[in-house]
C-alpha cells in the first residue's frame, strides 16, 4: 500500500509536467479562438465540426471530399492521444478552427491542437465518489461564443473558457442523489445551452432545461411528463407521473426556420407497463419544444405503455423526403423498437406518415395508418410476475449510436443489431430516491442459427427501399459519419476496427485496427488544406454488457480491451 | 473545481494537522491525514486541471507542509472519510417502511433477496444517520452448508454481509438471482457470489466485495469487525 502511494505520487508529478501547457500556448490560442455564433452554428464552415452531429439537422454529414472513395486506401493515423481512463468513450471530437474539444468518461474535457495533437488544456470535473450514474460516459461538448459547455454525471452544466479551460460558471440542474445524471452533449442555439437528464432506471421525472450561455441562469424547463392539470397527465395513474422516467439522454436537433428543437425521450419507469396503466406521455416519444419558451408544441409517441426498455431517445434526423411527388420536411427515426419511423414536422405538430420494421420485430401486430399507434401481441409484453419473450432485445434494433444522412446519395445509414431477442420478468417495486426503479430482470439471446448480429443498413426514405446492407458477425455499436467523398465511416465491432465504406454501394474500402472497440461518434475537419477524420476508441458501457451477454448465450469468449484513445487520420502524402 | 477555502477538511489540516500536538481520536486523525493529502494534491493539480492559475508556468515543488507525508493523489473524497463499521455496531434498514429500524436475524429471508442496511452504534452516535450511499451493506441469509469456509468464518447463523457497492463503477448492487444465488449489479451485470466471500463470477468487476463479519449477541445481529477489504470502486 505504501509503495502504491509512492508510485501514485510519482505518477502525479509526471502528469503535472505532461499536461502543463507550454509557455504562451494558451495566450496564442486566446488571440486566435474564433467565437461560435448562431450564424456559424446554422451554417458551419465545411472545415469545422461545431456540433454533436455537425449540423442542427443531425445528419452526421460533412461536405469535405479530399478524403474520398478513390483515395481512402492511403488513409493513415497522424496522431493519437490517450485519455488516461477506461470505460465507454462515446464523445465526438468537436473542432473549431484548429482546436479540438473532447470529453471522456469521468467528465474530463480535453482541448487539443487538432493538427499536431498538442494538449492545450485539460479540465477534470470533481465528481463525488458516491455520485449516482448508471452509464459512466459522456458524448461531447457544445460550443457557443467563447465558451465550451459540458454536462456532467452529477447533473451540472459547466461553462469553460474555450482558451484556458477555466470554469466561467457551473449550474446544478437536478439532484444527483435522486438519480439524475447527464451524459449527453448539450445543444446550443440562440443564446441558450440546452440539456436533458438521464436516470430512467432510477425513477426520475425527465426534463429539458435551457440555461443562458453567459450566466448559467435558467431560461426555461419543460418536463417530459406532464404535471396534473397539463394535457397528458391523465395517461398516468395516481402519482406515477412523479417517477415515470422519460429521460432525455441524447442531444436534440434544431429547426431554425420553425424555431423548434426536437428531443427523443426514454422509457417509462418502472419498466413494467402494468405498474402504470395508460399511454404514459411523453415517454418513448419525439417532442417539439419552442426554442424561446420551451413550450411543447408537438409530439409523437412511438410506442405507448412501454415495457421493453426501448428508450426512444435518439433524436430524429431532419430530412426533406419526397413521397408520392410531394417533398415535405420529415423527421426520420430508426427506433429502438425495431421500426423505421417517417414523420412530418410543422410549426404546430408532428404527424405520422409511415413506419416499417428494419429488424426482426415480433411485438407489434399492426400500426394504425392514421395515428401510427401500434397494437401489441400481449404475449410479447412483459408484466409483473410474467416473463415475456420479445424481439428485438431490450437494446433494440438500434440503441443510442446515431444514424447518418448523406444528401449526395440521399441515403440514411443505420447502425443495427439484428438477430437478438430477449425476455423480461417484472416484479413489484417501491420507489426510493436514487435507487434502481426498474422492477425487472432481463435476459438476452441470439436467434438460433444466426450467422451475424451487427449490420450497417442504407435506406432510401423516399422509396422506403433498403438499398444495401453490410453484415458483421460482431454486435454493432458504431455511430456513423458520412461525407461528400462518397464515404461512410463506422467502428462499433468487437474486433476494434474503424472502417470506411462506399456510400453508394456499401463496399468496404478501408479499415484500421485500433486499441479498443469504437463506440465514439466520429467527426471530420480541415486545417491548412488537409482533411482529418477523428474518432475515440474505448469500449464500454452497454456495448460491453451486450458482448458479455452474447458470450454467455453462445459460450464464446470475445474480449475487447478497455482504454480510451483519440485517433486522428489523414491521407498519406 | 476544488474545495472551498472554508472546507472543514482544510481547517483540520491547519488546526489539527499531524504536525501539531493536539490530541485527537482515531477518526479525526484519519480525516486530518486525508485532508493534508488533498491540500497537497490540489496545490499541484490546479493549473493542470484548468482550475485557475497562470497558464504556461511550470509549477515549482509543492510548498513545504511540515513533515513529509505521502500525498494522496485522489482529489475525490476518500473512503477513509466515511464512518466505517466497528465491532459491536448494529445494522439498521437503509430503506423501505422500516428505514432506520434495527435488523433482527428473523428479518433476513433465506436465499434472498438482499436487505440494504447501514451499520451504526446502538446509541446512534455514529453511522446510519449521516451515512453515505457508499456505506451501504447488503444482508443475505444462506444455507450454512453452502458457504465456503472463509465465508462461514464471517457469517452468523447463515447470515452474511457485504458492501453493497459494486467494485466496478460504484452502483448499488440491487439485483438478486434466486436461481444462481448471485448478487448482481444492474449497471453492467457484474455478479458476485455471496457463498464464496463475495467473489466475482461474471462481468467487468475485477475485485470481490468486501465482507463485513457478523456475530449473534444474545440473539441480536451485530458487526464482528471492520470490512475485510476496501469498500467502493476505483474511479477510472
Amino acid at each position: 500500500m505504501k509503495l502504491d502511494r509512492y508510485w501514485a505520487a510519482i505518477r502525479l508529478m509526471f502528469l503535472i509536467v505532461l499536461v502543463m501547457p507550454g509557455p504562451g500556448i494558451a495566450q496564442q490560442s486566446a488571440k486566435s479562438y474564433r467565437v461560435v455564433t448562431d450564424e456559424r452554428l446554422k451554417e458551419p464552415e465545411p472545415e469545422n465540426w461545431l456540433f454533436y452531429r455537425g449540423t442542427y439537422n443531425g445528419w452526421g454529414y460533412s461536405p469535405l471530399e479530399q478524403i474520398n472513395s478513390e483515395n481512402i486506401g492511403s488513409l493513415v493515423p497522424v496522431w493519437a492521444f490517450s485519455t488516461g481512463v477506461n470505460g465507454g468513450h462515446e464523445a465526438v471530437p468537436i473542432v473549431n478552427d484548429g482546436i479540438m474539444f473532447v470529453t471522456t468518461p469521468g467528465n474530463q474535457v480535453i482541448a487539443i491542437d487538432a493538427r499536431t495533437g498538442d494538449l492545450l488544456w485539460l479540465y477534470q470535473h470533481e465528481l463525488a465518489e458516491d455520485a449516482i450514474a448508471y452509464h459512466y460516459t459522456n458524448r461531447g461538448v457544445a460550443l457557443y461564443g467563447d465558451k465550451v459547455f459540458t454536462a456532467t454525471l452529477d447533473a451540472k452544466v459547466v461553462a469553460l473558457d474555450a482558451t484556458s479551460g477555466e470554469v466561467v460558471w457551473d449550474a446544478s440542474v437536478a439532484d444527483n442523489a435522486a438519480g439524475y445524471y447527464m451524459t449527453l452533449a448539450p445543444l446550443t442555439a440562440e443564446g441558450k445551452v440546452m440539456v436533458g437528464v438521464s436516470g430512467g432506471e432510477l425513477g426520475i421525472r425527465g426534463f429539458v432545461v435551457a440555461l443562458d450561455t453567459e450566466t448559467g441562469e435558467e431560461v426555461w424547463r419543460t418536463h417530459t411528463i406532464p404535471a396534473p392539470g397539463d394535457p397528458g397527465n391523465e395517461t398516468w395513474p395516481g402519482d406515477s407521473w412523479r417517477t415515470g422516467g422519460a429521460a432525455v439522454w441524447l442531444t436534440g436537433h434544431y429547426d431554425p426556420d420553425l424555431g423548434l428543437t426536437y428531443w427523443g425521450t426514454g422509457n417509462p419507469g418502472p419498466w413494467m407497463g402494468d405498474a402504470r396503466p395508460g399511454d404514459n406521455l411523453y415517454t418513448n416519444s419525439v417532442i417539439a419544444l419552442d426554442i424561446e419558451t420551451g413550450e411543447l408544441v408537438g409530439h409523437h409517441q412511438y410506442h405507448w405503455n412501454g415495457s421493453w426498455d426501448w428508450d426512444e431517445v435518439s433524436t430524429p434526423l431532419l430530412i426533406d423526403v419526397e413521397r408520392d411527388g410531394r417533398v415535405f420536411p420529415a423527421l426520420v427515426h430508426p427506433g429502438r423498437n425495431g421500426y423505421l419511423w417517417l414523420l412530418e414536422r410543422s410549426a404546430d405538430e408532428i404527424s405520422f406518415v409511415d413506419a416499417w420494421p428494419y429488424v426482426r420485430q415480433d411485438v407489434f401486430t399492426s400500426i394504425d395508418p392514421e395515428s401510427g399507434r401500434p397494437s401489441y401481441d400481449e404475449q410479447k409484453k412483459p408484466g409483473t410476475g410474467f416473463r415475456a419473450p420479445f424481439c428485438p432485445s431490450l437494446w433494440g434494433g438500434k440503441d443510442w449510436p446515431p444514424a447518418a444522412y448523406n444528401p449526395g446519395t440521399k441515403l440514411l445509414y443505420i447502425p443495427v443489431n439484428e438477430n437478438l431477442c430477449g425476455s423480461i420478468l417484472g416484479r413489484e417495486i417501491e420507489y426510493e430516491p436514487g435507487r434502481s426503479f426498474t422492477g425487472a430482470e432481463s435476459q438476452m439471446t441470439v436467434w438460433p442459427g444466426a450467422e451475424h448480429i451487427g449490420e450497417l443498413q442504407a435506406w432510401d426514405m423516399s422509396t422506403g427501399e433498403e438499398v444495401w446492407t453490410r453484415e458483421f458477425e460482431s454486435p454493432n455499436w458504431g455511430p456513423v459519419l458520412t461525407t461528400a467523398g462518397n464515404l461512410v465511416f463506422m467502428g462499433g465491432t468487437t474486433d476494434r476496427n474503424f472502417r470506411a465504406f462506399d456510400a453508394r454501394t456499401g463496399d468496404q474500402l478501408w479499415e484500421h485496427r485500433t486499441n479498443s472497440g469504437i463506440i465514439g461518434v466520429p467527426s471530420t475537419y480541415m486545417i491548412d488544406g488537409v482533411q482529418y477524420i477523428a474518432v475515440q476508441s474505448g469500449w464500454g458501457v452497454d456495448a460491453a454488457s451486450m458482448t458479455r451477454r452474447i458470450n454467455r448465450d453462445l459460450g464464446t469468449e470475445t474480449f475487447v480491451p478497455e482504454g480510451g484513445v483519440i485517433w486522428v487520420f489523414a491521407l498519406q502524402n | 473545481m476544488g474545495y472551498k477555502e472554508n472546507d472543514e477538511r482544510f481547517l483540520m489540516t491547519e488546526v489539527n494537522g499531524p504536525e501539531t500536538e493536539v490530541p485527537m481520536n482515531r477518526r479525526k486523525a484519519v480525516k486530518a491525514f486525508v485532508g493534508l493529502g488533498l491540500a497537497t494534491a490540489l496545490t499541484d493539480c490546479t493549473p493542470a486541471s484548468g482550475g485557475g492559475g497562470p497558464a504556461g508556468e511550470i509549477p515549482g515543488p509543492p510548498p513545504a507542509q511540515g513533515p513529509q507525508l505521502e500525498p494522496e493523489p485522489q482529489a475525490t473524497l476518500s473512503l477513509d472519510e466515511h464512518e466505517h463499521p466497528v465491532d459491536g455496531d448494529v445494522l439498521v434498514f437503509a430503506l423501505g417502511t422500516r428505514k432506520g429500524e434495527v435488523v433482527t436475524p428473523a428479518d433476513v429471508p433465506l436465499n434472498g433477496p438482499q436487505i440494504f442496511a447501514y451499520a451504526g452504534d446502538a446509541d446512534g452516535a455514529h453511522g446510519a444517520s449521516d451515512a453515505s450511499r457508499l456505506d451501504q451493506i447488503v444482508l443475505l441469509r444462506l444455507d450454512p452448508l453452502n458457504l465456503t469456509e472463509e465465508t462461514s468464518h464471517h457469517a452468523a447463523d447463515g447470515i452474511v454481509a457485504y458492501s453493497a457497492i459494486c467494485t466496478h463503477e460504484g452502483c448499488d448492487i440491487s439485483d438478486w438471482s434466486t436461481e444462481n444465488r448471485r448478487l448482481i449489479c444492474p449497471c453492467h451485470d457484474s455478479e458476485f457470489d455471496p457463498t464464496d466471500n463475495g467473489q466475482v463470477t461474471e462481468g467487468p468487476a475485477r475485485r470481490r466485495l468486501a465482507a463485513l463479519p457478523l456475530k449473534l449477541v444474545e440473539g441480536q445481529l451485530v458487526v464482528a469487525g471492520g470490512f475485510t477489504g476496501r469498500v467502493g470502486f476505483r474511479s477510472p
